[in-house]
């Protein structure tokens, strides 16, 4: 798990801070923190025993290359670039589990869906990463259509992906087709003007903030991550 | 018996329209029969389901409220959401607009933009809590045209219906399922996984992690002597029934489970025809013979 990166040690006037991070990691905290400080109960993060009941309850951690109780033992250590770059966060499947059993009440899968929106947004994970496309091409047929369609979904993420696998699934394609459970035109709803300006608004929303922020010792790992 | 009739608003969600067809054929039929009225939302959108969620939080909870705000203005007992992923996304709405007042506000400025409102007053309901909770075993006993005495099945209830917080039933070990259909004479197989993921979307993006945990839920439904799976979600069926034969091949067993909507079972038991309940489109068959009807 070592770092990579290169160049970006502390700056000077940091150095003498306890738990002092490196400059790139510090705009990923602010960003992740202002993701995770919406999340209902995000802010419980800090109460973490690392017991790895989470870890333990996931169906899929075996497939992880860091466990979701290593995610939390990062965010704490300063590494959230580390998180980011690693395949965790796309392979959950959202099934609640970890947060179920969480002792402590911690809402992992809730800051997990904050953490791909900072990789989304910084640009870090790994290249070519399946999920990321499959988001994005959801997100674009919503948007066009209000409602999502599931071939047009697949034929764009696959075309981008991997169009051989298109073969593969054109056998079950075809028996999904004959039984009448494909759809071939997706149908645009009613209301789709109503969604577009919400989506024109979101991209200028900035309203006040209603409650004031945990501090958060700038360039440091805080407090508040500690507990 | 009951005072006045049952009316609810219904969400059926993008997957009811094409995959899950029978789902939503098989979930009318049910409802009809038992005289239950299901009024579909008027032009509902998509949920944004898991997806939205991981590019932006804001709007993602402002396209599910404006079915929720659709459904307010409707004025009604329950919304009805019979996707797993779309009932978890729509009480997950619900549950940070109540809890984040800053979210509230950010999502109250978007849906103006639309010209709606949102009071948080929608209560989403999943079908099966509408069936055993409001409806009632008994009565839907009643109603039962034949018995299902000899079908086997495995309850497979998924995550999302169960979680993340508590619902109609326990989080790890529900039982609405299993008593509905053991009071219809069906028998409930140890099923210990019946809220493992299915995997969901990972069967696009992992494939191999999605087909390595169906496998388990197949071998263990079949370990135990099941004549069928019978889901809650339409995700969770396409992903137990559609890839049995790749399966097949990937870990040299043969797989020929049938994987039914927990509505055809029901519907069976309520005398509906195999047509109506969709259940020609299912991939695979239902072959246990089920015995004539009760006297
Ligand atoms: S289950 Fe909760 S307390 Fe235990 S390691 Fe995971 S997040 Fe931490
Ligand atoms: S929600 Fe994600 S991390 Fe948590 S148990 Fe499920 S798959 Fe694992």
């Amino acid at each position: 798990m070592a770092s990579t990166r290169v160049g970006l040690e502390p700056r000077p006037e940091q150095a003498h801070i306890p738990g002092a991070l490196p400059v790139s990691e510090q705009a990923l905290r602010k960003k992740f923190l202002e993701e995770s400080r919406l999340v209902p109960g995000g802010d419980r993060i800090s109460r973490c025993l690392q017991c790895g009941t989470c870890t333990g309850s996931c169906p899929v951690s075996y497939a992880m290359d860091i466990s979701p109780r290593m995610v939390i033992a990062l965010f704490r250590a300063g590494q959230i670039e580390e998180i980011l770059r690693s395949r965790t966060i796309w392979i959950c499947a959202s099934c609640y589990m970890c947060t179920t059993r969480c002792p402590q009440g911690i809402k992992i899968t809730d800051l997990l869906y904050a953490l791909k929106r900072t990789a989304m947004d910084t640009g870090l994970y790994p290249d070519r990463l399946p999920i990321y496309l499959l988001s994005k091409n959801f997100v674009r047929v919503v948007n066009r259509y209000g409602r999502s369609h599931e071939m047009l979904l697949l034929l764009l993420y696959y075309l981008r992906r991997n169009p051989l696998a298109l073969l593969r699934l054109l056998p079950l394609g075809i028996a999904m087709w004959r039984k009448g459970r494909i759809s071939l035109f997706p149908a645009k709803i009613k209301g789709i003007q109503t969604i577009r300006q919400m989506l024109a608004a979101s991209k200028a929303l900035e309203l006040p903030r209603e409650k004031e922020e945990v501090p958060y010792v700038e360039g440091t790992v805080g407090y508040r991550a500690v507990g | 018996m009951r005072e006045a009739p049952m009316e609810y608003l219904y969400y059926p969600g993008c997957s009811l329209e094409a995959s899950g067809k029978p789902y939503d054929e098989s979930l009318r039929a049910v409802f009809r029969v038992l005289g239950i009225e299901l009024k579909e939302l008027k032009d509902w959108n998509c949920c944004g389901a898991t997806m939205y969620m991981s590019v932006d939080e804001a709007i993602s909870l402002a396209i599910s409220a404006r079915n929720l705000a659709l459904a307010e203005q409707n004025g009604c007992r329950g919304l009805i959401a019979p996707c797993s992923a779309c009932y978890t996304v729509l009480l997950k709405t619900n549950r940070f607009l109540r809890d984040s007042p800053e979210l509230k506000s950010k999502v109250d400025h978007l849906l103006a933009q639309g010209g709606l409102r949102y009071n948080l007053t929608v209560a989403v309901r999943h079908p099966l809590d509408v069936l055993v909770n409001d409806v009632g075993v008994e009565l839907i006993a009643q109603a039962a045209k034949r018995s299902l005495a000899g079908v086997c099945f495995a309850p497979y209830y998924g995550c999302q219906i169960v979680r993340p917080e508590r619902g109609f039933d326990d989080r790890e070990f529900p039982m609405t399922m299993d008593r509905l259909f053991e009071r219809l004479g069906a028998t409930g197989v140890y099923f210990p996984l019946k809220t493992r993921c299915c995997g969901a979307m990972l069967m696009t993006t992992f494939p191999d992690v999605a087909l390595h945990l169906v496998e388990e839920l197949l071998d263990c439904a079949r370990e135990n002597g099941a004549h069928c799976v019978i889901t809650t979600c339409p995700l969770c069926q396409v992903n137990l029934e559609a890839y049995q034969k790749r399966l097949g091949k990937k870990f040299g067993k043969s797989y020929d489970i049938p994987v039914l909507y927990f509505t055809q079972l029901l519907g069976l038991a309520l005398g509906c025809s195999e047509t109506e309940l969709g259940m020609q489109r299912n991939l695979t068959t239902f072959k246990v013979p089920l015995p004539a009807a009760v006297a």
